[in-house]
Order: C-alpha cells, then structure tokens, then sequence
C-alpha cells in the first residue's frame, strides 16, 4: 500500500511538472540568448488552447500538438520582434504577452470548457525498462511528451555546452558586443532562440491540456509559468537543474492530492499554496549556496543590443 | 628599416562618419603599408577609434571607399572585415569573460565545427602561441586572467582567425611598463614578419619606439603624416594639440605642513564582487602635499579612495582626519570635516545623471541654509550657486535645466571638482581625475589641483598614469593586490623601481 502510492506520488510528480520543466527549458534558451521573457505564463496559455481547439477539430492530437508549438512560435515572433528590433523594454512587453495570452485562450477557449478531449496522450509504458523497479513505474510509464520533456533537458544542456552554435548562444547573451564584433549576427541569433524557448513553453501548455488534465479549463496555467521563471533564475540557468526544481514542484502537487484521496484533512488552500512555495524554497537554499561563489546570470540578460549606441 | 615603396594593405579614401552634427570623422584619407607599425595618434576624439570602426564594419561610413590591397573592399560587417584579414584588439576587450580562453578565441570562427571539443583548433592555437611566445593557460576562464593575459587571448584570438592587418586600440592603457614593453617586442615581431599592425595611442613615447609611420588626427581631421624616424615628441605633440598650453608650474611647497589625514593598519573584507582588498594599509598626508597612488586599476585603488571617503567601512584600523578619529563614521561626517572625492566613475557615482545640472550642484549643500530652508529647496538660491560653479570652473554648459549626462566628458570632470572644491575642503581624494580627457583637459585638471595645494589642501591623487604621478606628486605609493608600499619621493625612486612594485615584483 505505502509501496504503491509512493510510486503514485512520484510518477504523479513527474507527469505534472512537465510542462513546468518544458517552459522552463524554453525560458533557459531566452534568457541564455539575453532576452528575459516573462510571458510565459501567457505563451503557454496559447500553447494549450491551440493544441486543446485543434485537437478537437482534427480529430488528431499530434495536429494539436503541432498546432501549439506553431501558434506558440508565433507569440515569440511577436514578443522577439518588441523586444529585439523595436528595443521595447523586456519586462513591460513580457507582461503585455501574460495579458494578450491569457485573454485570447479564454476567448478562443470558451466554448469548449468542460469538453474532454477526443484523443488524448496517455501513458505509455516503455517494454523492458517499465519493469524496473521502482524507476520503472515512476519514469518509464509517462506521456510521449513527458518522454521529450525528460530528453530535451539533456538535448538543451548538450546543445549549450557542448556545440558550436550554443557557445554562440551563450556569448550573445554575455556580451553581445563581442560577438557582433566576431561575425555573429546577435539579431538572428536572438530571435532564433526566443522562437524556440517559446515553442518550448506552448509545448508545455498543450502537455498541459493534452496530457496532463485533458480537459480545457479556463486560466489553466494557473501560474505555472511564473513558476517556470523563478525555476530557471533558482537553477542558475542550468537544465538539469531546473528538471529538479519541475520534478519538486510536481511532487509537491502529487503529494497533496493524494494526501487528500486518503484521507488526511488539510486545509486545501495550503495543500494548494504547497507546490508554489516548496519548490522556492529549495531552490533558494541552492541558489544561496552557488551565488556565494558567482551570480549565474547572463550578463546582458534584458539589455537591448544597439550596435552605434554610444 | 621602413620598408617606404612596399605594398599598401589599406587605403581609405574621402571617409566622412557623422553623429548627429558632428563630425567624427571629416573627408580622412589614409594609406597603410604592409609590414609596418603604422600609428595613429590624437587627443581623445579626435576620431580615431571611429576610423577604426568604420575600418572594421563596426560603424558605417556616411560616405568614402575602402581599398584592402589594392582591391576595393564592401565593409558592412565586422564578417566583411575578418574576410579581408583585419582584426581589431578593443580598448575595452571584447572577451566573453565567462567562457574560457579557448572558447573565446574560437567564438565565431568558421574553422570550428559543429562539435566543440575539436582537437584540431586546440593544436593550431597551440602552434600559434609558441611560435609567437603568447603563452597563455587555454582552459583557463577569462575572468580570472589578468589584463594583460586578456589582451593576449585579444591577440591569439585575431591571429586565429587570420588576421593580416591587425588594429590595436590604445592596447598599452591597462598594462603594466613591463607588459607593455614585452607587447612592443611582439608588435615590431609580427611586423617583420610580414603582418601589418595599426596603432592607436596618445602617448607620444611609445609612438617614437614602436611606430614607422605616424598619422595624426585632431578634431575629425587628419592633420599630420610622418615618418617616425623623421619626427620627434615635440614635434608630434604640437601637431595633436592646437597652439601650445601654458605649462603649469608646480610650486614646491618643500616645508612640510601640519598631519591632515592618518590611516592606521586598515583592513578591509572581501566584499561579494571579488574585488582586492586593503590589508594593513598605512598612510599619513600633510597639509599641502599631493600624495600620488600609483599602480594598474583594480588593485585596490577605489577601496582606498572609498574608506578615504567614508564611502566604505574598514574592518580593522583607524582613520584619523584633522585631530578626529573617524572610524566607520557616516558619509555626511567625513564631508563635514571637510574630506571632498572626486571619484573614478564620473557618471554613476560623482553626478546623478538624470537629474538637472543645477541639482548636481548642489547635491552636497543642498540640506543647508540659504539652499534649503524647513526642507525646501529655494532653486533661485540653488540655480546662483551652480553659476557661480559653472562660471568659476569654466563649465560649458547652456541650459542648466537639462539632465547633466548632455555635457561633455571634460565638462562633466570640471563640474564635479568645482563642486568639490567649491566648499573649501581639507581633503581631496581626486581617483582619476584625468582619466579619458584629452591634453587641455588634464592641464586644466592639474592646474585646479596645484591651486588646492597652495591653499593648504592634502590632495589623495590615485591615477595610473605613471608620467602624471611623477610630474604632479610630491610623495608616492604604489598599490598592488591591496597592499600599498611605503610613500617615497619622486626623486628617491625611478620609473622602473616603480614599474616593478606595480607588477608586484618588489614589496
């Protein structure tokens, strides 16, 4: 009995914070490239509602799926082309796109609130690897986008430090300057990996509603990409640790829900407040103990690049 | 020696680049030969870190062409310009300083491919260093280099990514004379070796040592070309400044005057930015002395001038101004007792620039009668005071309504010692005070100094300019790694002496 609903709560903790840990690996990849985005929460709300209205009018959820990293993309398109080449300010253009996000998945998601979705992703167990003990169960029985959640935190760390255009990556959001003095084009580049992070965040939101809930409800994000933005500054901008603060976060959610299943009589509003404030705290113990030695940030994160500026 | 018929590897021609009215650069013309040092000198302004921008794509011309080698060469890019071999070391580098230096030196270099641990780029880094005697740690964070391993990585890097016709932008500003002279040795090195190197200073000597050929500049126009072995400092120094400046003499006050300030073994903690801290720092200063801090930035230096100040807490020791202890005392007490800083960042910490030239001015009198009464500023009372700054101090500045980052470097420099000095102070802590402004500038930043001296003020003069500190300086220190040594006579000690305790090679 203990056994099992250990196993529940951390396969539980893994599947909801996916697409926490989605959006935070996009907000790594803007933030590396030295642009803040704070509208994720936003970015992921239109990544759900266009995988969610999709799905239903197709029929076919990896249309769905395919709709939200397009329509996603969009909303980083909008957002790059604010901040990039109109310079606009970072934190004022990323809260617009919390706002523009959040109003246009209520409006687009209205009348199919309560609707379940006709074909959803559910979890696969992997052959062989699913009968592992304990790891099994608790990360080899998931959703396909859970599954690319998991590998895209090794894919993004890869990238970052290991090839040649994550080294460009990095060094357009340190100092911009120098790699415009090197041939690299800091405007391409920049806009290149918004798009992607933003990808990211809307294939969280569509985990969101296509995995995770399979229903459309209304402001579903439910403050999860705030979440993802304080998970990546607490991670130092490093993946793998950002997966720990999603799982954490996920746990925690798990945890309180299951708690309630069994009987155990929280007041629910803290069992709610749980999985925002746990995951914090955790993470600002680690964040304490690596900023002793340097702050992590990109150095010209949020700052505009003006080449004759002077 | 100068090869004068050889083959020209840059010629500009009628290059005309505007900001806004000015004229940055004004219809320049300028042929450069392959295998020399070409140097260009001039004040700062005079245009010649703009030429070198336009050179290298940085900055668009508005009109004029470039010739590389005798071809006609489209610029548009920094891209444009490594195609054609030309590679610029900044004045400030441009390093990305988390990476390592392997990692820098290969950022944006089309050799490298996709895959980042190419043992290939490793082994031609590697040959390059020794044959040029660059040695230098490639897995090492650039963060944690010093200045001059800094701009070695600079070097190593353009070399990498084939430059020909290297550019090097006031490259001996951060080094120490003994970097600096290695730095020579490797320019007239890569020279004979068939490179072509173009050098930007205002410091005539080093142009007299290193150079071939001498291109002048002042205000946006060339105004002098030379052979270097045909010319002299005179003359050369005539040609980047119009019309001779009236030398400043120095009085020398030889009596010594009564103890204004005494530190007493001051420690102070890291603080979390890293920065060298002061261990056991001893120093006295009389009335009427000006007291030279000589050493590179980053020692040590604005710690000093803080605690001086009262701007930064000491963890251990005493400060003693006038008959007072003031240890750990607030800011406004070390004002009160008549301490004045005129500090290194003009702009952040001497003026605040948002606000009004009036309000700067009276940033350290305004809580007091007549400016202020219950708490009100009366801003005729306040706008009579900065006048009488501004027309003391010889400001050029029109409306004094405007933000305070309109003026000019030199405008900015004359206000905060104005105000400074304006309240008659016992201390001056001036932390360079002539950095970034050009000849006329510091001569009327030294004179300001020598009048503070003749009124019996002690003057804390940190700079890192090495001929300043001599020319200016009754007693010197030297500060290195937060030590500072024992003060000394210009005349009891040599330049080299002194080169040597900057580098930390004598304690």
């Amino acid at each position: 009995m203990t056994y099992t609903l250990f196993i529940a709560i951390l396969a539980g903790g893994i599947a909801a914070g996916s697409s926490i840990l989605l959006a935070s690996l996009g907000e790594i990849l803007s933030e590396k490239v030295g642009v803040l985005n704070l509208g994720l929460e936003g970015i992921m709300l239109i990544g759900a509602v266009s995988g969610f209205v999709f799905t239903i009018i197709t029929n076919n959820s990896w249309i769905g799926i395919l709709m939200a990293i397009v329509l996603s993309a969009v909303a980083g398109l909008i957002f790059a082309v604010l901040t990039i080449s109109l310079h606009g300010n970072q934190i004022v253009c990323g809260l617009a796109m919390v706002i523009f996000g959040t109003g246009v998945s209520t409006l687009i998601g209205n009348p199919y609130v309560g609707t379940p979705v006709p074909q959803s992703f559910d979890a696969v167990a992997i052959p062989l690897l699913s009968k592992i003990p304990v790891l099994g169960p608790v990360i080899f029985n998931q959703d396909v986008l859970t599954y690319i959640a998991l590998i895209l935190v090794f894919v993004v760390w890869y990238f970052l430090f290991r090839t040649k255009p994550g080294l460009h990556l990095r060094s357009v959001g340190e100092s911009p300057g120098t790699a415009d003095a090197l041939g690299i084009n800091v405007t391409l580049t920049r806009y290149i990996y918004v798009i992607i992070g933003s990808a990211l965040v809307g294939l969280g939101g569509a985990q969101l509603s296509l995995a995770f809930t399979k229903v459309w409800i209304e402001n579903m994000a439910a403050g999860r990409g705030w979440v993802a933005v304080a998970i990546v500054v607490f991670a130092g901008w490093n993946p793998q640790k950002a997966l720990l603060g999603a799982v954490l976060f996920g746990i925690v959610q798990a945890l309180g829900f299951r708690l309630q299943v069994i009987g155990i009589s929280f007041p629910p509003d803290f069992i709610n407040m749980l999985p925002y404030f746990l995951p914090i705290v955790v993470l600002c113990i680690e964040a304490a103990k690596t900023h002793r030695k340097k702050a992590a940030g990109p150095e010209a994160l949020g700052v505009p690049y003006i080449r004759e500026s002077r | 020696m100068v090869k004068q018929n050889g083959e020209i590897a840059v010629e500009m021609k009628h290059i005309t680049k505007k900001f806004g009215n000015l004229a940055a650069n004004n219809d320049i013309n300028l042929k450069i030969y392959k295998g020399q040092v070409h140097c260009l000198l001039g004040e700062n302004g005079a245009g010649k870190s703009t030429l070198m921008n336009v050179l290298t794509g940085l900055y668009k011309a508005d009109c004029g062409e470039i010739e590389i080698n005798g071809q006609p060469a489209n610029i548009h890019s920094p891209k444009d310009a490594i195609g054609y071999g030309i590679g610029m070391v900044h004045q400030h580098f441009r390093l990305v300083k988390p990476l390592t230096v392997l990692e820098n030196i290969i950022l944006g270099s089309p050799k490298v491919g996709f895959w980042l641990n190419n043992k290939a780029a490793r082994e031609e880094i590697m040959e390059l260093t020794d044959r040029y005697d660059l040695h230098i740690d490639l897995d090492a964070k650039v963060e944690s280099l010093s200045v001059g391993e800094q701009q070695r990585t600079e070097i190593i890097k353009q070399m990498y990514r084939g430059a020909n016709i290297m550019i090097l932008d006031e490259p001996t500003a951060v080094l120490t004379p003994e970097e600096a002279e290695k730095l020579f040795v490797f320019l007239r090195q890569t020279a004979s070796a068939g490179k072509t190197i173009i050098f930007i200073s205002h410091k005539l000597r080093e142009i007299m040592s290193v150079g071939d050929k001498v291109t002048i500049m002042r205000k946006g126009q060339i105004v002098g070309a030379k052979d270097v072995k045909d010319t002299s400092v005179e003359d050369l120094a005539g040609l980047m400044i119009e019309g001779t400046i009236s030398e400043v003499k120095k009085q020398s006050v030889e009596k010594d005057g009564a103890e204004v300030l005494r530190l007493t073994d001051i420690y102070t903690l890291h603080d979390d930015s890293g920065n060298v801290n002061l261990e056991n720092i001893n120093l006295c200063l009389n009335e009427g002395e000006i007291c030279g801090i000589a050493g590179v930035s980053g020692n040590g230096q604005r710690e000093l001038a803080e605690v001086v100040s009262g701007l930064r807490f000491c963890d251990k020791g005493e400060i003693i101004v006038g008959q007072k202890v003031m240890t750990n005392q607030c800011t406004r007490k070390f004002i009160q007792a008549g301490v004045s800083h005129i500090p290194e960042d003009r702009l952040g910490t001497g003026l605040a620039a948002g606000l009004s030239i009036i309000e700067n001015g009276i940033l350290k009198e305004y809580k007091s009668k007549p400016i202020s009464v219950h708490g009100l500023i009366n801003y005729k009372v306040a706008k009579k005071y900065t006048e009488e700054i501004i027309e003391q101090y010889k400001v050029k500045a029109e409306n004094l309504n405007r933000p305070i980052s309109a003026l000019s470097g030199g405008n900015l420099q004359r206000m905060i010692i104005g105000r400074e000095i304006n309240g008659d102070p016992k201390i001056l802590v001036a932390a360079q005070p002539t950095r970034g402004i050009d000849i006329a500038g510091v001569k009327m930043v030294h004179s300001m100094i020598f009048d503070q001296k003749a009124k019996g003020v002690a003057v804390l003069f940190i700079s890192e300019d090495l001929d300043e500190i001599m020319e200016v300086c009754d007693t010197l220190a030297v500060m290195y790694q937060g030590h500072l040594s024992q003060k000394v006579r210009p005349s009891e000690t040599t330049i080299e002496e002194i080169g040597l305790r900057m580098g930390g090679a004598l304690c």
